[in-house]
């Protein structure tokens, strides 16, 4: 028994931070958001090369779990959910290039269509790919498509279990960035992280974040259902992206200012993939039988 | 990481869930709080003790299993699970105990340890004043020397103290040398609370019962022998008591889990989609809860220490306990207000935010300590 990432993992973690860290993946996302895919590709083939793509068939759901915090924790844009962990096991193989999927009713659009080198709607490709309709977050560009295909339980828990994983990354992220500006923003002469509403409202953050990382690598395990890593992670994050918000005050609300990345991300992967309400009536029912 | 047990631990598993299973009294105790109750949980810690699983963790020469701390995890989940009565010694073997074997001498650990196991004596936590919550460290009950006598002249109220109505031995501060700066001169005494010049006077709780009381002592002498740790140096033995009281040993994941489960049992006989959010959500977190005791025991048994990350524990067991019980009292409708397991569950779960440390304290040491922000200003 150790609940906790054994050397390896810890190393695949540092490995993709490290090439995140030094990706500008703000300005990729940012360029995304403005349709420009280039540099966002770029980083996919880096990230495909230490083998993101590949986790689903070839490695375990911890690394994938790892590997998706990693990609939330830096906004990195992309199907990645979709290509790297719902396809590969729907499909049964790993996906070439980049992959998109709708999964109508709980995934309408499929994301990133115009960039996907295939679409497909469950385990068929899209017959038609529509109109781009605005997402909440702009990096994610979000496609009606028609066709019919199958949908596949293993996949799809699979593909909660990596939307988990990211909103702990996002989460995480935010929590970050509002410490650090509190301990710099002045007001009244003082620090406001000096201030007992700001700090009991960020140790609360960090309070949800360490309750729900354990349900996301517990379901990695298969200890929990996906459901409840989604539940907790979503509910989690979302508390740090509304707390982030409050304590940046005014210059939180602004675009420009790269928090609101985090932000828009939060609130779209919290029904991404199922919504919280779909997922708490998903657990009621196992529970309950 | 995995999280699967080994052999021996799996064995292990098997004992006790075989003994709990053939033991654990079919009706649940009379409350603690109440004289028969207290009477008949003393007899359910003999029991335990007798079959060797009232201290697993402790060394074999005072009744304990040696069990690592992934085996005391492992007992403590089935201990719940066989919805077996909660344990009326736990200030002694989870509070005192792990200092009496840090900071004891082997005289004091032959003295207290055994009768502490057999659940003979039961022990008090004296630390809570009057004017002294929060800021204990700002108490005023004094320790005097006493040379002639070799030992000490207490004087001065504790308040608060959990079990003390029924108990036989107190610890606590006190204040030894008035000179020193506030968290120094404090010493950490033992006594029976039966001295001369000790009055323990019980205190109603909200549920009615004598769960705490306030304790005077007029004149009390405690002979050298009583003082746990150095002189003067109480503060800090006390503090690695608080860190095991909100980490790992007071809530003990299992107590959450088997609450959890038996609030889907309520579910199923009277379900009410209005609640059902609740439901999943105390399930979800005491879910959240197990496995989280598990990162800490993989940490703690790799040498890491338990730290600010007990305030991170404390905070969310004891909102849970909260959310849990309120979610009951949802589904038993207008029946909630009459007197229940669920009832005396939820009254309970009411104090957690509070003892222990408050919450708002805790969220200060998680600010503080864990996030980095600046200290609070204090006088
Ligand atoms: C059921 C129960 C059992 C207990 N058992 C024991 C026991 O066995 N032994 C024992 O010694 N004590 C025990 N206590 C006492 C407990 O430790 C204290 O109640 C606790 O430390 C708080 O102190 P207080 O009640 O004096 O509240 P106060 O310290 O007066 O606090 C009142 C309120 O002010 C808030 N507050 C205080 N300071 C700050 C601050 N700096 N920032 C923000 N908010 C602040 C508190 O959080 C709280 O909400 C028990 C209490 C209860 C309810």
């Amino acid at each position: 028994m150790k609940f906790v990432l054994d050397a390896d993992q810890r190393d695949f973690a540092a490995s993709l931070d490290a090439l995140l860290s030094s990706s500008e993946t703000v300005a990729v996302a940012r360029s995304w958001a403005d349709g420009d895919s280039a540099p966002g590709l770029r980083l996919w083939a880096r990230l495909a090369e230490q083998g993101v793509l590949s986790l689903a068939t070839d490695a375990t759901p911890v690394e994938l779990a790892v590997a998706f915090e990693a990609l939330g924790r830096y906004a990195v844009p992309g199907p990645w959910v979709e290509s790297a962990a719902y396809l590969p096991v729907a499909l049964g193989h790993e996906v070439e290039g980049v992959a998109t999927v709708a999964l109508p009713p709980h995934v309408p659009y499929a994301l990133d269509a115009d960039v996907a080198d295939q679409v497909y709607v469950g385990d068929s490709l899209a017959t038609e790919v529509g109109d781009l309709v605005g997402s909440v977050d702009r990096t994610r560009r979000l496609f009606s498509v028609a066709g019919e295909g199958r949908s596949d339980d293993a996949a799809f828990d699979l593909a909660v279990l990596a939307t988990s994983a990211q909103l702990l990354g996002a989460g995480e992220r935010i929590l970050a960035d509002s410490v650090t500006y509190v301990k710099q923003r002045k007001q009244f002469g003082r620090e406001i992280g000096s201030y007992q509403a700001i700090k009991h409202a960020l140790a609360d953050v960090r309070i949800a974040l360490d309750f729900a990382r354990p349900l996301v690598l517990g379901a990695a395990l298969g200890e929990v259902p996906a459901s409840a890593a989604k539940v907790a992670a979503g509910d989690a994050a979302y508390l740090a992206s509304r707390t982030g918000l409050q304590v940046h005050g005014a210059i939180g609300y602004t675009q420009e200012f790269d928090l609101s990345l985090w932000i828009t991300k939060v609130r779209a992967l919290v029904t991404a993939w199922g919504t919280p309400a779909y997922h708490r009536a998903r657990l009621l029912d196992e529970l309950v039988g | 990481m995995d999280l699967t047990l080994s052999e021996s631990e799996l064995a292990f598993q098997a004992e006790a869930r075989a003994w709990l299973e053939a033991n654990v009294p079919a009706e649940p105790l009379p409350s603690m709080d109440t004289a028969d109750g207290f009477v008949a949980h003393q007899e359910w810690e003999k029991r335990l003790s007798d079959a060797r699983w009232s201290v697993v963790s402790w060394p074999t020469a005072y009744s304990g299993r040696e069990a690592s701390l992934v085996e005391w995890v492992v007992f403590e989940e089935e201990y719940y699970r066989a919805g077996a009565p909660g344990r009326v010694s736990q200030n002694g073997i989870f509070l005192l105990a792990p200092i009496v074997f840090d900071h004891g001498t082997q005289e004091q650990q032959d003295r207290f340890l055994p009768t502490m196991a057999t659940g003979e004596k039961i022990w008090a936590q004296c630390w809570s004043e009057p004017e002294a919550g929060s800021d204990l460290a700002s108490l005023r009950s004094t320790a005097q020397r006493d040379d002639e006598r070799g030992g000490w002249v207490l004087n001065g109220q504790k308040t608060w103290s959990s079990r003390a109505s029924f108990a036989h031995w107190g610890f606590g501060l006190f204040r030894s040398d008035p000179q020193a700066a506030r968290h120094h001169g404090l010493t950490y005494f033992l006594f029976p609370l039966d001295a001369d010049g000790i009055t323990v006077r019980p205190i109603a709780q909200l549920d009615g019962e004598a769960g705490f009381a306030e304790v005077f002592f007029e004149d009390v002498f405690v002979p050298d022998s009583d003082v746990l740790g150095a002189p003067g140096d109480g503060w800090r033995v006390a503090m690695s008591t608080a860190g095991n009281e909100r980490g790992l040993s007071l809530r003990s994941p299992g107590r959450f889990c088997a609450a959890a489960d038996r609030l889907i049992d309520l579910y199923r006989s009277t379900p009410d989609p209005a609640y059902a959010d609740g439901v999943v959500d105390a399930w979800t977190k005491a879910q959240a809860y197990r496995l989280y005791t598990w990162g800490t025991v993989t940490r703690l048994a790799d040498g890491g220490e338990m730290g600010a990350a007990g305030s991170v524990n404390k905070v969310f067991w004891s909102e849970l306990d909260i959310a849990l019980h309120e979610t009951a009292l949802d589904l038993l409708g207008p029946e909630a207000e009459v007197e229940s397991r669920w009832l005396d569950g939820y009254t309970f779960s009411l104090s957690g935010p509070i003892y222990a440390g408050t919450n708002e304290i805790q969220r200060n040491i998680v600010a503080e300590r864990i996030l980095g922000l600046p200290r609070e200003v204090r006088k």
